[in-house]
């Protein structure tokens, strides 16, 4: 009789005991390796004389900056408007509010260049919004403002959604205490309902900007200069070939994936400290 | 002092209709009924979190009917008691007194006082994520009572506490009520918890008042069947008043016929309490109501045994355990069955 190793035995009763951990498991490894591999290509297998010469370069130190500036002004905005209308949504029942939690999300599913056409229809000099903005010397093509906007179009709608989800997770009886305990509605958000949706606003908020940082399509559409990263690495592919374009490729991604980490490093210490 | 006159409310799909109350200053009075009867909406009505749609509200003559929860001196504690999961027990009980912007020197010895009544002083750094149930009750009432209000409003108070813990809390509820002498209604579905506690009961169901009294007229005299049954009345008979002898009203039903002292002239239920019902094994010597059964069922309830005893009619009783032991009895027991007709209610 043929003796089976031990170590094929327990390996064979583990897969037959975990048949759909081993499944899922290999198709989550597939799915992983498919979003690190590129990631990790661009960082590692980037010429590190051209990434040095990258980082030199005022050109894409300047792009740099300004895309985070871009996206961290276009937070302070979402923010501001977003929060709000998470809250209502969260909170109030009233007629359409289906249809506006679906426009909420139509910016993710356009084509991003259309987005960028449709901002051009009502802040473009000649538009609407535009016009009136033209008068008091804000302009929204090839300028700052036509970064943040479209910027704003396209990633706002992942706080607003991440946001309402935290406060529907609050419960509503927290609420009605405060009020009992003598604290106004607006102490209520500051003091109760804000602090307990932290995490998912936060967590929005940081979807928000890396969706900011990345987009390309409708900000080209407004604003080609002042150039943020991702055209910029556009514009160095299309004249220079993929060598140029790699190194810059290659910042973004650090500088991204060290605040990506560091936020969500920042979330889960916040995490165990509940 | 709470009054509701006439008081309707629409939550979702749920009414509240016609409420008329009156609570009188410093009573515990318990609003009592099953679950989805309307008690939660009640008082958050009262505490202003729903809009009354017709109908005033009162407290201590002050029509609060249009006031905002947070001017009308009125403090809620609900079933798990939610407390603040992300501040410190300390931040917790003092919540109130912040945002009324108290002078930092004054919460001190708010702090202190309240400390002293409810024993939270070595809690007060701790998370209520940390707390056990006795302990997260004991901050919550804390936490209502430092700011000091005319009326306190609690939600299912007991039904997250194990039974030893409940034992603890009646007594912690009852000494806090003497001490504040606070106008309470507490809020239930448990009948027994509403005997120990309260100094009137009002019975809610689907939205209307049933009916409002102290334990005793709820428990002895119920105005209807459902309050009859909700207070676990047990044998409820229907039928009606055919004539009067020297025994009392006799209240026939299709088979069988009791007498009652009731000064009622018509009734369509006839309801005795199961522990009003006496079972012997011998034949008493004089009785109204007396019937012969066999044992058909013995259910140990603990301090209490129920027996069903087949007369016909189906009897329910409840025995005491130290009786039921005395007379060593087993299904299919021949027994007597007797009551009085002073235990005979007529509704």
């Amino acid at each position: 009789m043929e003796v089976i190793p031990k170590f094929i035995r327990t390996a064979s009763s583990f897969l037959r005991r975990h048949r759909l951990l081993v499944g899922f498991g290999v198709l989550s490894l597939l799915i992983v390796l498919f979003v690190l591999v590129p990631l990790f290509k661009i960082v590692f297998l980037s010429n590190k004389e051209a990434l040095w010469q990258s980082i030199q370069d005022i050109t894409v130190l300047k792009s740099i900056l300004l895309t985070l500036y871009a996206a961290l002004i276009t937070v302070v905005i979402g923010f501001a408007l977003g929060v709000p209308l998470a809250f209502i949504l969260a909170r109030y029942n009233f007629p359409l509010k289906g249809v506006v939690e679906g426009l909420i999300d139509l910016p993710i599913v356009v084509p991003h260049t259309a987005a960028g056409i449709a901002l051009l229809f009502v802040f473009g000099r000649d538009f609407l919004l535009g016009k009136w903005f033209n008068s008091i010397g804000v302009h929204f093509v090839d300028s700052l403002a036509g970064i943040i906007i479209a910027m704003l179009f396209v990633s706002v709608p992942f706080l607003i959604n991440s946001a309402k989800d935290g406060f529907r997770k609050v419960d509503v009886r927290l609420e009605n205490v405060a009020r009992t305990l003598g604290a106004s509605p607006w102490q209520v958000f500051r003091r109760v309902t804000f602090p307990l949706a932290r995490r998912s606003i936060a967590s929005g908020t940081l979807m928000m900007w890396a969706r900011g940082i990345s987009e390309f399509g409708a900000v080209i559409i407004l604003t080609y200069y002042p150039m943020v990263t991702s055209i910029l690495i556009y514009q160095r592919f299309e004249s220079y070939g993929l060598t140029q374009a790699i190194p810059v490729a290659a910042i973004l991604v650090i500088i991204c994936a060290l605040i990506f980490i560091g936020f969500r490093f920042f979330l889960q210490r916040d995490k165990k400290r509940d | 002092m709470i009054e509701l006159k006439n008081v309707q409310v629409k939550v979702a799909d749920f009414h509240l209709e016609q409420i008329n109350l009156s609570v009188s200053k410093g009573m515990y009075t318990v609003i009592l009924g099953p679950t989805g009867a309307g008690k939660t909406v009640l008082l958050e009505s009262i505490a202003g979190l729903h809009a009354v749609r017709e109908g005033e509200i009162l407290l201590d003559g002050r029509n609060v009917t249009g006031t905002v929860p947070e001017e009308r001196g009125v403090s809620i504690v609900y079933q798990d008691y939610t407390l603040f999961p992300h501040l410190t027990v300390k931040e917790n009980i003092i919540f109130g007194l912040k945002v009324r912007h108290m002078p930092h020197s004054k919460i001190g010895g708010e702090l202190e006082w309240i400390c002293g009544i409810f024993e939270v002083q070595s809690l007060l750094k701790r998370l209520p994520a940390t707390l056990s149930g006795g302990e997260r009750q004991r901050v919550a009432l804390a936490r209502a009572l430092i700011t000091k209000p005319e009326i306190l409003l609690l939600d299912e108070p007991l039904s997250a506490l194990d039974a030893e813990s409940r034992e603890e809390m009646y007594t912690q509820l009852k000494d806090t009520h003497q001490k504040l002498n606070i106008t309470t209604l507490h809020v239930t579905h448990d009948f027994e918890e509403a005997m120990s506690l309260a100094d009137s009961i009002v019975v809610i169901n689907q939205g209307k008042i049933a009916q409002i009294g102290k334990p005793s007229e709820i428990f002895y005299h119920p105005s209807s069947k459902f309050v009859a049954n909700f207070t676990m009345a047990r044998n409820i008979f229907e039928g009606n008043i055919t004539g009067q002898d020297r025994q009392g009203k006799v209240f026939k039903t299709n088979d069988f016929a009791i007498f009652s002292s009731s000064e009622k002239l018509a009734a369509q239920y006839a309801v005795i309490r199961a522990e009003m019902v006496q079972v012997t094994l011998e034949q008493p010597f004089s009785s109204s109501n007396l019937f012969r059964g066999t044992v058909k069922s013995i259910v140990d309830k603990g301090t209490n045994i129920l027996l069903t005893i087949d007369c016909p009619p189906l009897f329910e009783c409840l025995l005491p355990r130290q009786q039921f032991e005395k007379m060593s009895l087993n299904i299919g027991n021949q027994v007597y069955v007797s009551f009085l007709p002073s235990s005979v209610h007529l509704i």
